[in-house]
């Protein structure tokens, strides 16, 4: 009941966002076909401005966004304003022209997606491993060692480590392209930069639980029935060292599917990333509000699984 | 082990399974996108070309950017086309033209093989109908102000007129066609070359309207026709088998790569992934020093001016003479030499010299422009700042005492030379405090904002620049006309717009020039509602020992269609054209 309340909760929330996002793009200085050079005469301004429909009211450019503008036919009937966002239209990208926005997201989100999946798969596969290392050897050299490690990957940039790894793993040994997308092989480099950041977050949460859940009760318990000490850690320590992870996960997945901008920029990857800075750069208004919905959607419904999954995992957590 | 188990917070079991649940289900959002990601690398293309920004469409005629230019040009074609080596018109769908005595009438005779890429023969009716569609304020066709030159296109794209047929444009028969315009018009040729002339099918837009580039197949009546469209990735072209110059078209396929980034582009390009660097913006300016001294990159000459608007219609920037004494003070040699650094030429002129075979006037601050060395620049430079102090004391400022507090705006951020803009204005911000007193604040803003305040006036001196689209010099002059709206000063000059009205008409090309120096003389000798700095220097890179084709040339137009390989150069790494790389726009 309290998962079905917070997801019937979304919607109106998301309509809150894609309003606001709607009146506010246009508050902005200039226009989507402001350019250097002026268009030849007022009478192709207006053409433009009728075209996109950028020449109504406010209102009714909102109504008409929602899908719920009625227009008066030639033969006097009412009828519905074709498309809009009840119809799952988002209209056509005002800057790409040729392109509607349903489209570029169609050809640009898998690629974010599959890059952020990657980092996401990177990051815990690197972060826990080391996390649990170092809560090992606590107090000794491997952790110190370790622990650097996990925090200078937290404390540099992406676009310090991508320029770097395309030095060094790219333009000098040619082990991998030094950007674009296709091949399994694009995908290591862009991937590392993503994920490296959160894989130091991961190992020092992991570290963290670890290093609690050594302690606990249950784990001198379980050595004293003599239970071998990979044992204790694989099976009785981890599943409770690994839960702040779990929390963290939710948000770091939306971050690594949202936050890929530069790293997509930096690797020339056709994501989606460029778009949602460009758009708004470019008052690309129907772009900037669909982008902004897509994104919404994601970290709210992201959201709302971590949370469901954590009460799943950990039965002390109870929504009532 | 029950007792065990009962003190464990979570057992196992359970916990490994929903785990693995959790695992899956944030996965899975991850791999909806494995299908982006092919197991074999596609074939490469004969040519890859980094094109820049996205282009934002590829309709020939509503087209405005740079990079949509470019590889639109090599799809559609016109009467003409441009000579790969000169920039100039070459005969394109017309193989020649005939012009009347008065210079007012031109006769284009069509090719008979002239086809669209889906085999459709190119008649005189093709050719009326696009430029029909293009001059009809309807298509919003920002560029439709060539029309002006032909009879009845003013009244059509400023909406006066909505009979497209009162365009002076009719097909004699179906392989001639007849141009009439309002003044004898020397660059036609020129002009017919532009996107905005270009042929496109009708049939084709009939049906799909403002979308109709995205049918698949494309009819192109061009070098190349298109394959595939991914936004933000690549364009691929393949080569138009029915062009009619098809055998000399130099590449079978071609990839247009789009993207942001300089670094990654010049990444690319430096990993062999990129043949040929085409846009300058591409290229980080950061690097410049080092780049220049590579023998695969090349920089050149072409109609670019970088300039800085004054608002003459605010005090005190109304008065001619707070203008000039601006405009003396600044250190033009130290900005090409400290900031630009690509071997730019300062200049006093809007026109960059030899455009169509014009020569700018000296300006204002010539002499410092001809110094030959540095102690006749520095000369040059005392001679022009004690003349600058003098005409800021006539103008009431002396020692720019009760000069109110302005400030200079430019465009900042997201990208190219943006940097460059603020350097500029710190130039000019120094120069007018150690020279003459004034406090000027540098104001940057984003792009559009730049160009909402620009186009309002609501500035009080702003960056500004123009690329000339023709090798013409009124390219340039005609911004300044007191209708233009790219004028962006307020300044409005009836002797300088009556110059321009007298060259126009006037059909012998010495007078002609000598007219347009005249108007070109009160706008930056005299007036002066602008301060120029230096014409741009054009920069691309490619290997000159595998590539032929490319050459620099004043209007930055380079065909694809000329690019070709080296004979003996080593062959690209290329396979057979799979199916699944010929997907659809």
């Amino acid at each position: 009941m309290y998962f079905l309340r917070r997801f019937l909760f979304l919607i109106p929330l998301t309509w809150v966002i894609v309003t606001l996002s709607f009146f506010l793009v246009r508050v902005a200085p200039g226009g989507p076909f402001d350019r250097e050079r002026r268009p030849a005469s007022p009478a192709v301004e207006r053409a433009l401005a009728t075209k996109y429909h950028l020449d109504e009211s406010l209102g009714s450019q909102y109504l008409r966004f929602l899908g719920l503008r009625w227009e008066r036919q030639p033969d006097g009937s009412w009828q519905r304003a074709p498309g809009g966002l009840i119809a799952g239209d988002l209209g056509l990208s005002l800057k790409y022209r040729n392109h509607s926005v349903t489209d570029i997201i169609r050809q640009g989100l898998p690629v974010s997606l599959a890059l952020g999946g990657a980092a996401f798969l990177f990051a815990l596969g690197f972060g826990i491993p080391l996390g649990v290392y170092t809560a090992v050897r606590r107090g000794h050299t491997g952790d110190w060692l370790g622990s650097l490690v996990a925090l200078l990957f937290i404390c540099i940039p992406g676009f310090v480590i991508g320029p770097l790894l395309i030095l060094v793993f790219a333009l000098q040994t040619g082990w991998f392209p030094v950007g674009l997308w296709g091949t399994p092989r694009h995908v290591v480099l862009p991937m590392i930069a993503l994920g490296l950041y959160f894989g130091g977050r991961v190992a020092r949460l992991t570290r963290e639980g670890m290093s609690q859940a050594l302690l606990s009760e249950f784990v001198r318990t379980a050595r004293a029935k003599g239970v071998s000490e990979l044992g204790v850690l694989l099976r009785h320590a981890f599943p409770i060292a690994v839960m702040p992870v779990v929390s963290y996960s939710g948000p770091m997945l939306a971050d690594l599917l949202t936050g890929s901008f530069v790293v997509e920029n930096i690797f020339q990857i056709p994501g989606i990333g460029v778009f949602l800075v460009n758009s708004s750069l470019g008052r690309d208004y129907t772009m900037v509000v669909g982008l902004v919905l897509l994104y919404a959607v994601l970290l709210l419904v992201l959201n709302l699984l971590v949370d469901f999954t954590y009460s799943l995992l950990d039965p002390r957590v109870r929504h009532e | 082990m029950g007792c065990l188990q009962s003190l464990l917070p979570s057992r196992w079991s359970s916990f490994r399974s929903s785990f693995v649940r959790f695992l899956i289900s944030v996965l899975g959002v991850g791999l909806l996108g494995v299908p982006s990601i092919g197991c074999r690398p596609e074939p490469r293309a004969d040519l890859i070309i980094h094109n820049g920004m996205e282009v934002e469409t590829i309709d020939p005629h509503v087209l405005t950017g740079l990079p949509d230019g470019r590889v639109t040009g090599a799809m559609f074609e016109g009467l003409t086309r441009y000579d790969p080596e000169t920039g100039r018109a070459i005969p394109g769908l017309a193989h020649s033209w005939d012009i009347s005595p008065d210079g007012r009438v031109y006769t284009f005779h069509l090719r008979t093989n002239a086809a669209f890429s889906t085999g459709e023969p190119i008649r005189a009716d093709d050719v009326v109908w696009s430029w029909q569609r293009a001059a009809d304020p309807t298509t919003a066709a920002d560029y439709s102000g060539f029309f002006f030159y032909v009879e009845g296109g003013q009244a059509i794209v400023t909406g006066a007129s909505t009979n497209l047929s009162g365009l002076g444009i009719r097909a004699v028969d179906p392989l001639t066609v007849e141009v009439r315009l309002v003044n004898p018009t020397p660059f036609l040729p020129d002009l017919c070359g532009m996107r905005i002339m270009a042929v496109v099918p009708r049939w084709a837009v009939e049906k799909y309207g403002d979308q109709w580039v995205r049918m698949d197949p494309l009819p192109c009546s061009g070098a190349y026709e298109l394959l595939s469209w991914r936004p933000n990735d690549r364009i691929r072209l393949r080569r138009n088998p029915h062009y009619w110059d098809a055998a000399n078209v130099g590449c079978e396929r071609v990839d247009v790569l789009s993207g942001d980034s300089p670094a990654a582009a010049l990444n690319l390009y430096l990993a062999g992934d990129v043949d040929f660097l085409i846009d300058k913006v591409m290229i980080p300016p950061e690097l410049n020093d080092v780049l220049r001294k590579r023998p695969d990159f090349h920089t050149f000459q072409y109609l670019g001016t970088y300039f800085v608007r004054f608002n003459v219609t605010r005090k005190p920037f109304d008065d001619p003479r707070v203008r000039q004494a601006i405009s003396l003070v600044l250190d033009k040699r130290r900005i090409v030499e400290r900031i630009t650094r690509l071997g730019e030429q300062p200049t006093s002129a809007l026109t960059p010299p030899g455009t169509g075979g014009y020569q700018p006037p000296p300006g204002l601050g010539h002499n410092a422009v001809l110094a030959s060395d540095a102690s006749a620049y520095a000369a040059a430079m005392e001679t022009n700042r004690a003349e600058a102090q003098r005409l800021l004391a006539a103008a009431g400022f002396p020692g720019g005492k009760g000069f109110p507090p302005f400030t200079y705006m430019f465009n900042a951020g997201g990208g190219g030379g943006s940097r460059m803009h603020e350097n500029v204005g710190i130039e000019l911000q120094t120069a007018l405090r150690e020279d003459l007193g004034l406090q000027m604040e540098l104001r940057p803003v984003e792009w559009k904002t730049y160009l909402s305040d620009m186009s309002r006036l609501n500035f009080d001196m702003i960056r500004g620049s123009w690329i000339g689209d023709y090798q013409d010099p009124t390219t340039f002059l005609d911004l300044f006309l007191a209708d233009s709206g790219n004028n962006r000063t307020g300044w409005k000059n009836a002797r300088y717009d009556a110059l321009l009205a007298a060259a126009a008409a006037e059909p012998d090309v010495s007078r002609r020039f000598d007219q347009l120096r005249e108007a070109e003389t009160l706008l930056v000798r005299d007036e002066v509602p602008i301060l120029p700095v230096f014409n741009y220097v054009g920069l691309f890179a490619f290997d000159r020992t595998k590539w032929e084709g490319i050459y620099a040339n004043l209007t930055d137009e380079h065909p694809f269609r000329s690019i070709r390989r080296r004979t003996g150069g080593a062959a690209p790494v290329r396979s057979a054209l799979s199916p699944a790389a010929a997907g659809t726009p």
